[in-house]
């Protein structure tokens, strides 16, 4: 059997507590973190994705303690993220017991974090997370240094957004994805704008176009409303994770539930 | 002295979660560097997440090594896990060439790209154990699957000293090792792999405690 490709909740959490918007908005209480993720671990999750959506320094302590007891109730591997901008940061958060870390905004501001946390915990544990958004042109030349695909509604690239997706910069995602992994981020987190919050699928073009330049794992984001769209993230995205929220946590679509599903496409699935 | 699990603290990778995994099943455990702790253990653990070189200098800075042969001589079991079995062998190519411990004849080497699709190679991955009735191999299901963080991989130069098997892409290598008994070794994680991880680690309590 080959390795499996990885099923992962996604917990957005502020002050310990699990929320989940639709479209970065909307918030809705979802429960206690460290309980909702030794539940996912019972259920067959592969990983965890804990992003801290508050983000401020001053209530980072209440997120290392989070991770201190995710780590006692939780056996598998979890990442965290959101808000993290110094090697310090960083290192507070592998100490107190994260796999690995994600960097989003921080990283498109200063690269030379990827380049530094790399060198000094490994780039298997620097995630770096991007948030991306169609452009849809004409023509190719309407665009300079951007990576222009035919997609099934016409010719787009993506964009980059940071702040939680609302600055955009202008700067192409598919290239940010190259330099980030070339800087010695070991895996990508890719969500789709356009698609989070939908639950009509991911964005299919956009993660193939990464699974297929990059030569490290993808993991999509962003879209996932049934377990076919898992089925095809895979198949025709070509991820190797998918990452999803709230069909897993309002039990729409129990974890089993969405690996049986690929388990029965040919998808090498831990079970 | 009650029983207790030394987890060596060289300031390379993810302790506490090993730590954690241990408390978890009821066993003491210390994060420590002190050689008399080390010494004193009834099980010793050689974690390890990051560079291969950098390992090697913070244990040599600590003055560990000797230490560690001194744990193997006793009789007492030493599990080395990701980079820590790594670390048992003669020499790895992770940037440049280093010497490792020795413990296992053999070499640590990087993925092709040419033979597998990603590197790292991140996620859950099965093992073949190649004996059955190896203590860390009790009660749990063969062809099992585990949680894998890795560039490089071990090459150890006899076969027997291969405990479990796995394949990457067109590469099937070594995942587990076991030599004398007493050294014993995991590229995966199993305080990251969920319930049959942490059942090799009460495997493991149980074998340190006879």
């Amino acid at each position: 059997m080959p390795l499996t490709k990885r099923i992962i909740p996604c917990l957005d959490v502020t002050e310990g507590r699990v929320v989940k918007g639709t479209n970065f908005i909307n918030l809705r209480d979802a429960g206690d973190a460290v309980e909702l993720g030794a539940f996912y671990d019972e259920q067959g999750a592969d990983e965890l994705v804990f992003l801290d959506i508050t983000a401020s320094s001053d209530k980072r302590k209440i997120l290392i303690d989070l991770v201190e007891h995710t780590g006692e109730e939780v056996f598998i591997p979890f990442t965290v993220g959101g808000g993290l901008r110094t090697v310090k940061d960083i290192k507070e958060i592998l100490r107190a017991g994260a796999d690995k870390i994600s960097l989003n905004t921080a990283a498109v501001k200063n690269s030379e974090l990827i380049v530094e946390s790399s060198k000094i915990f490994g780039a298997q544990c620097i995630v770096t997370a991007i948030d991306a958004k169609r452009v849809y042109v004409n023509d190719d030349s309407e665009v300079k240094d951007k990576i222009v695909l035919n997609v099934e509604d016409g010719k787009c690239w993506w964009e980059v957004y940071i702040h939680g997706g609302r600055t955009p910069t202008g700067k192409d995602a598919i290239l940010w994805g190259e330099q980030a992994t070339k800087l010695g981020s070991g895996e990508i987190l890719l969500t789709s704008m356009d698609c989070d919050g939908t639950k009509d699928g991911y964005d299919i073009e956009l993660t193939r176009a990464f699974s297929e330049r990059l030569d490290v794992p993808i993991i999509a984001s962003g879209g996932a409303g049934n377990p076919q769209h898992v089925v095809d993230v895979f198949k025709d995205g070509k991820a190797d994770a998918a990452l999803a929220a709230s069909i897993f946590h309002f039990n729409e679509y129990p974890i089993e539930v969405v690996k049986n599903a690929c388990k029965q496409a040919n998808i090498p699935m831990r079970l | 002295m009650t029983f207790y699990i030394a987890i060596i603290d060289y300031e390379m990778g993810n302790l506490k979660s090993i730590y954690k995994c241990l408390k978890h099943i009821g066993t003491e455990a210390i994060i420590t560097d002190d050689p008399k702790i080390i010494k004193k253990a009834d099980g010793v653990i050689l974690p390890g997440v990051g560079a291969f070189g950098d390992a090697m200098n913070h244990l040599n800075q600590k003055g560990l090594i000797p230490i560690i042969n001194e744990v193997v001589e006793s009789g007492t079991i030493l599990f080395g896990i990701c980079l820590g079995q790594q670390l048992l062998f003669t020499k790895s190519y992770e940037m440049g060439e280093h010497e490792g411990l020795g413990l296992v004849e053999g070499e640590v080497v990087q993925f092709d790209l040419t033979k597998v699709d990603k590197v790292p190679q991140i996620g859950w991955n099965d093992v073949e154990f190649l004996d059955l009735e190896h203590f860390l191999a009790q009660d749990i299901p063969n062809n099992a699957y585990y949680y894998f963080v890795h560039s490089f991989y071990c090459k150890p130069k006899n076969e027997s000293e291969i405990l479990g098997k796995t394949k990457y892409g067109e590469i099937e290598y070594c995942s587990m090792v076991s030599k004398n008994g007493n050294i014993i070794a995991t590229q995966f994680h199993p305080e990251k792999s969920s319930k049959n991880g942490i059942h090799m680690y009460e495997n493991y309590v149980k074998a340190c405690k006879r």
